[in-house]
């Protein structure tokens, strides 16, 4: 499967989702103008890695900001991952960021995903 | 204070200004966090209506966008033009997520996001809700008319610096 890699810049985070090497991951910060058309390409890879996925898939989400359109945008994400089995979500926050902290729990009360916390 | 024309990369410009002022000035992490999540929220807002609701001709009335800085608070104030016939609908949502307390506003949130049917635009207030959560503060708005379709409409949101309030 095609290895979806997007740098990050400044208003959008870096994105790798690599099924070959297992790597599943959104970091930096998401502030699309359009957080829609930025998510799409990444809602379809992980439509058609769904049709095959590894085993297990630990999904990686490190992030330092995101604006409430993008927050939209994770869910959906999240709801696609929660189709896939073997599924399992780590959510890093930095130490002293309770807001992202509680984002991430939020999100796991939202779908039936098993999520880990870790701090960076 | 800015004034004028708003864009995606006005909006980043003027983000980056204010995280180097507050860099310079050794501001807190956290405090950092919380003002440049509300001013995300305010210029995208602003953008957003810009682009939307005025052709490229009629971009007459300019909105603005300002933040200041006291000993002990960030004062983010944005305001730009709108229908009159909106008025009433923002009225309510700001005036409902103002009655709500800290719980309150975590289950709207929560239901504003899971409801796939939010129109494109206007997110069904969810950026006012996180400007609340973040800010852990009433919002503060008014609606001056200005002529028989549009009014001004001006948001203004408070952070404390004070470490006891978070």
């Amino acid at each position: 499967m095609e290895i979806l890699n997007l740098e990050g810049a400044e208003d959008t985070p870096k994105i790798i989702l690599d099924k070959n090497n297992g790597i599943f991951e959104i970091s930096g910060r998401s502030l699309p103008e359009d957080s829609a058309e930025f998510y799409r390409p990444i809602l379809e890879w992980l439509g058609k890695y769904g049709a095959s996925p590894n085993p297990k898939t630990s999904f990686v989400f490190k992030l330092e900001y995101f604006n409430t359109a993008s927050s939209k945008l994770i869910l959906d994400i999240l709801s696609k991952l929660e189709d896939i089995p073997g599924m399992s979500v780590m959510w890093y926050y930095n130490e002293d960021d309770e807001d992202m902290q509680e984002a991430g729990e939020e999100f796991s009360e939202l779908v039936e995903i098993p999520f880990e916390f870790k701090t960076y | 204070m800015y004034e004028g024309e708003f864009t995606q990369e006005i909006t980043k410009s003027v983000l980056s200004m204010a995280e180097r002022n507050m860099d310079s000035i050794g501001e807190e992490s956290n405090i950092k966090r919380k003002v440049f999540n509300v001013m995300v929220e305010c210029l995208q807002n602003i953008v957003k209506h810009y682009e939307e609701n005025e052709a490229p001709s009629d971009r007459n009335h300019s909105a603005i966008f300002l933040i200041g800085k006291h000993q002990n608070e960030y004062i983010i104030t944005s305001g730009n033009p709108i229908n009159l016939d909106k008025v009433d609908m923002l009225k309510n949502k700001l005036d409902q997520i103002n009655g709500l307390d800290k719980e309150g506003l975590k289950t709207l949130y929560k239901e504003i996001i899971k409801n796939n049917d939010l129109s494109e635009k206007g997110g069904a207030g969810l950026g006012f809700v996180d400007m609340a959560r973040k800010s852990g503060q009433k919002l503060a708005y008014d609606f001056e008319k200005l002529n028989d379709t549009t009014a001004f409409f001006s948001l203004q949101t408070t952070i404390s610096r004070e470490p006891s309030e978070l």
